[in-house]
């Protein structure tokens, strides 16, 4: 195993002692095969116990390890030393606040994903006894695409509309209700669109599409949002031009 | 939190965006050609004059003019936000009300021919 | 529960030098600047066109000024490349699916180029280019 030498400098931040943040360099040599995440594990390990992030599964699928690598969103354990040279510079997820070191205070988003009631709202309520609700494979991969979403929230430190104008409710939360809309088993588009089609839902979007770009889950949030705005569009014409018209 | 009325403004960019990436392109092409000496035949007097002329024509051209004015405006007012000019409703009033007297010129000036 | 969060502000006008990817957002969107004042000059175009030969020959001349040709190549520019992010941004816009697959993105961008292409040919020759 070949060691190479990696140099990170990192976001410090101690809300006990600190007004500001400040940048401190680590030296340390890793096998090159290493990610990121395994070298801050190593300088917690040997040289900084004090050093503070958030990590679990190692393995690009909890959602846990996002951070600013360089300036750009990537999953810490998806992030290879291997792609990069010279100094690595390591931050906090942007556009949330920091409550220590490298770790965010995702509140936000959190309560936004609970505003667009991620759950099925079935067309009809049906007894157990009735059986299953079904839905065919091709029912199936008309959302699928879309639930696979890990909550990693890169997608929200990548889009600069939510960076300028944090009560967007953002790539992640939107994309989650386009998930259900579109799901052949929900029928509670309309109580969503009460979430979805304000200023503050898809109508904030300008289409930059950063967050599809860093998404690890292959998502695509931005064509989840497009989508979103056209049946809005449809809606509001239908509820505004066409009498009688209900979305 | 109610719902927004913006597909009014998007619903036109939308249309006049596609209106745009399909037809400018060619247009301005013509008046570049114009523009380097080469006037398409297309482009003298007689020829636009007997396009403008007829009523399709008359549609085209202003269906043209018209969504790209609206969706030029609504991008350049996203883009005003985007480049820190917070006036939000301002900058909307004065573009959108550009393309619209922008449009309505066209009209006219189309019924006049 | 925080203590003392740190808030990073974001520069409201220079948050776009912060990643190329900014950037080419604002080079894609900054083309509505030179199209809409396109969309001015054509305007003025169908007033001179309205007054008469002697008004539209006018006009015709305006347009071999060195800074009309300037701007009409900027124009150019700045069209195609609307247009083509315009297209290639289409086929998130409209998924297609057939049975259980989609139909590729790139396959929806492409009949849109390839449309564009026919359209300007068509536009071309009727105006005699070729």
């Amino acid at each position: 195993m070949k060691e190479i030498l990696v140099q990170l400098e990192v976001l410090r931040y101690n809300p006990d002692t600190d007004t500001e943040a400040h940048f401190q360099r680590y030296e340390l040599t890793c096998p090159e095969e290493w990610v990121v995440l395994d070298a801050l594990n190593k300088v917690k390990a040997d040289i900084d116990p004090t050093l503070n992030y958030r990590w679990s599964c190692h393995m690009a699928v909890c959602g846990s390890c996002g951070m600013m690598i360089n300036g750009e969103p990537k999953l810490s354990c998806h992030a290879f030393l291997r792609d990069y040279e010279g100094v690595i510079r390591v931050e906090p997820l942007a556009h949330f606040p920091v409550e220590r070191d490298l770790v965010t205070a995702p509140d936000d988003f959190m309560e936004k994903l609970k505003r667009v009631k991620p759950y099925i709202i079935p067309k009809e309520q049906k007894p157990i006894s009735e059986g299953e609700y079904k839905q065919t494979p091709a029912q199936l991969m008309k959302f699928r695409q879309y639930s696979m979403c890990i909550n990693c929230m890169l997608c929200y430190a990548a889009c600069p509309e939510y960076g300028l104008t944090p009560s967007f409710i953002g790539p992640a939360a939107l994309t989650l209700a386009h998930r259900y809309n579109i799901d052949s088993r929900d029928g509670g588009r309309k109580e969503r669109q009460e979430v979805v089609a304000t200023h503050e839902g898809v109508w904030e979007c300008t289409f930059v599409g950063a967050c599809s770009e860093v998404c690890p889950a292959h998502v695509d949030p931005a064509s989840a949002l497009q989508q979103m705005k056209i049946t809005s569009s449809i809606d509001w014409i239908v509820e505004h031009l066409i009498p009688g018209g209900k979305s | 939190m109610a719902k927004s009325h913006k597909p009014v403004v998007w619903f036109p960019f939308a249309a006049g965006g596609t209106v745009i990436a399909f037809c400018i392109p060619v247009i301005v092409l013509l008046t570049f050609l114009a523009a380097l000496g080469h006037v398409p035949a297309g482009l003298g007097y007689e020829k636009l004059h007997a396009f403008a002329g007829n009523g399709l024509g008359k549609l085209i051209l202003f269906g043209v003019v018209a969504l790209s004015l609206w969706s030029s405006a609504h991008r350049l007012r996203c883009t005003c936000f985007d480049f820190g000019l917070r006036a939000d409703t301002l900058v909307a009033t004065v573009l959108y009300l550009a393309a619209i007297i922008g449009s309505i010129a066209s009209a006219l000036f189309l019924l006049r021919i | 529960m925080s203590r003392r969060p740190l808030v990073r502000e974001v520069p409201p006008t220079t948050w776009y030098f912060r990643h190329p990817r900014y950037l080419r957002y604002m080079s894609r969107e900054i083309t509505s600047i030179f199209i809409g004042a396109y969309c001015v000059l054509l305007v003025v175009g169908l007033q001179r066109l309205s007054a008469g030969p002697a008004a539209w020959e006018g006009f015709l001349a305006a347009l071999r000024s060195p800074a009309s040709v300037v701007f009409q190549f900027l124009c150019l520019v700045a069209a195609v490349y609307h247009a083509a992010t315009w297209f290639n941004a289409t086929q998130k816009a409209m998924p297609l699916q057939i049975g259980e697959d989609f139909v590729p993105g790139n396959v929806i961008s492409g009949a849109h180029y390839a449309a564009w292409v026919v359209l300007s040919v068509v536009v071309l020759l009727l105006a005699g280019v070729f």
